[in-house]
């Protein structure tokens, strides 16, 4: 335990000494850590058994949200239209969650999908308020107050991620530790006896739904900022898909992993594509494959777990 | 004359052309221990699942403590004192045997905080003391999926009395074990059950144990009570040693 902690120590300090020892790499990282909130909210799911090939709707929420409100020129500050974008997901997915939170697996996921993508046509139909398939750009907002050149905006966005990251890590790994978290281990191995202890497990899915897209909104935002462009596509079901490969790339056991399988994710598409332009999505899928097969508890369990009971 | 607790009233149920309940009926005495003896098939598991929530029968009405609770979702019901445990044990396989304790315990006062860790809970230690009475303190940190059917079956057990019922309902606590072990079970069982005071009805095949541990036994045949009594009257029955006994 004392060497995770310290394995854990030493990677955070080589993430954070990024934007000073590799700089070029600081935006790639943010957008990394970005896609990772969202691929938290995927894992948060998986905890209950529940894969969603929807929350791409929840991320394109954030997005859009924070590039509505940059377009209305209201002069909205980053640590406003972080938490603004996060609260919509949360709203979008509390209502909807009160439908889907019935559905179970398969169910479960294609119900997301399809949400996902009546929100996907609707981003690119309706161009006057969307921008349609163009999407709309996010100018640069101030950044805790200050307006800041497009080096500078990169250098702090990197460290208000990485804070924003090790918080909701923090957050989220408690909440997975309390009787709610433990209740989503409880859904996906044994909901009939969760019922018969007298427990609504739809409703602890629902929260967990609502924790959910609030990630996925958070990372949504991140990315809208740090990019300075949404388009539908945050919405397809491609991008869905890509939350769930991540979180099982780095593993669904604990909330690192979500993070490490974003960065290695990040880095092997930014080299794939640079290298190997015609393959990079080959070059991912046998990443998976190999993965699968030889680490099914995705690549932090390689590391922090040699092999342990439970999730 | 002792409180009613469970009043079952002509239950009847049927699956297209077979009957599982055909008027079953059954009244619980407070601190009463029935055991519910029958063939398989007789419709025995059937009207435990009648009693909580999980079937809704066709007519009949199920009273808990005054209450008409026919309708009630299994979760509503166990929120209002009936607990139960379950042929097959119906547990949280990849969470430790504490952790099981832990939820329930969580259930039963309702405290879901996301800000608290599971194993900080508050009234844990009462959890502990009940891995004590059940005898597995030393397996409490081991995931349930590695222990044997008889430990699960114990575990199943406490998940039910963990929610401080005042009705548990057991469907062959001693199914599936060793001889060796179910009297261990049964005693254990037993201690907790006159300890919390709570009543038990419990579906049961080995004849042993329903003479050893019940006040009064109920024959099932075909969806409805045969016969009623204390366990030397009904176990030295003619009819039920030749048809339910088979001696």
């Amino acid at each position: 335990m004392r060497f995770d902690l310290l394995f854990g120590a030493i990677a955070f300090c080589a993430v954070a000494g990024v934007p000073f020892f590799i700089p070029w790499a600081t935006v790639m990282l943010t957008i990394a850590l970005g896609v990772g909130l969202a691929v938290l909210g995927v894992v948060v799911l998986l905890r209950a058994g529940q894969i969603s090939f929807g929350h791409g709707l929840y991320y394109a929420a954030g997005a859009y949200t924070v590039a509505f409100l940059v377009q209305a020129r209201l002069g909205l500050d980053t640590l406003l239209l972080l938490p603004a974008g996060a609260l919509v997901a949360t709203v979008i997915a509390v209502a909807f969650g009160f439908f889907a939170v019935r559905y179970r697996d398969i169910f479960f996921a294609m119900i997301n999908l399809a949400v996902s993508m009546v929100a996907f046509s609707l981003l690119e139909k309706l161009y006057s308020i969307t921008g349609g398939g163009d999407g709309l750009n996010v100018a640069r907002p101030t950044l805790a107050g200050l307006k800041l050149g497009r080096v500078s905006f990169e250098f702090w966005m990197f460290y208000t991620t990485l804070a924003i990251v090790v918080v909701v890590a923090l957050v989220v790994g408690r909440y997975l530790a309390s009787p709610l978290g433990k209740g989503l281990e409880a859904i996906k191995s044994n909901e009939t006896r969760l019922e018969y202890l007298g427990v609504s497990s739809a409703r602890i899915l629902h929260i967990a739904y609502g924790v959910s897209a609030c990630l996925a909104g958070l990372g949504g935002g991140v990315i809208a900022i740090v990019t300075g462009h949404v388009a539908p596509e945050f919405a397809y079901w491609v991008r869905s898909g890509e939350f769930v490969f991540i979180a099982i790339l780095g593993g669904a056991g604990n909330v690192v992993g979500a993070f490490a399988g974003s960065i290695v994710y990040e880095i092997v598409r930014n080299y794939a594509a640079a290298f190997a332009a015609d393959y990079w999505q080959t070059i991912l899928g046998v990443s998976l494959i190999a993965i699968i097969m030889f680490a099914p508890q995705g690549l932090t369990q390689m590391r922090f777990g040699k092999k342990r009971g439970g999730a | 004359m002792r409180q009613i607790v469970l009043k079952a009233e002509n239950l009847r149920l049927r699956f297209g052309g077979v009957v599982a309940a055909d008027g079953a009926s059954l009244t619980a005495h407070a601190g009463e221990r029935i055991a519910i003896i029958g063939p398989n098939g007789a419709g025995k598991t059937t009207f435990v699942n009648i009693c909580t929530g999980y079937l809704k029968p066709q007519s009949g009405a199920v009273i808990f403590e005054g209450k008409d609770i026919t309708q009630l979702a299994p979760r509503t019901i166990a929120r209002g004192g009936i607990g139960r445990s379950f042929q097959l044990p119906q547990l949280f396989l990849d969470n430790t045997v504490f952790e099981n304790l832990l939820l329930a315990l969580s259930a039963r006062e309702g405290t879901w905080r996301p800000w608290m860790r599971l194993d900080r809970h508050p009234k844990a230690d009462e959890m502990r003391d009940m891995l004590e009475v059940i005898g597995l303190s030393s397996v409490g940190d081991r995931p349930v999926r590695e222990l044997p059917e008889g430990m699960r079956k114990l575990i199943d057990i406490a998940l039910a009395l963990a929610l401080k019922p005042r009705l548990v309902f057991m469907d062959e606590p001693t199914s599936g074990v060793s001889s060796r072990e179910k009297f261990s079970i049964m005693d254990t069982l037993v201690r907790a059950l006159d300890h919390s005071a709570t009543t038990a009805i419990f579906v049961e095949h080995d004849m042993d144990v329903v003479s050893r541990y019940a006040d009064r036994v109920a024959v099932w045949t075909g969806g409805k009570i045969a016969l009623e009594g204390t366990p030397e009257h009904v176990l030295n029955d003619p009819d039920v040693r030749k048809n339910v006994i088979g001696v």
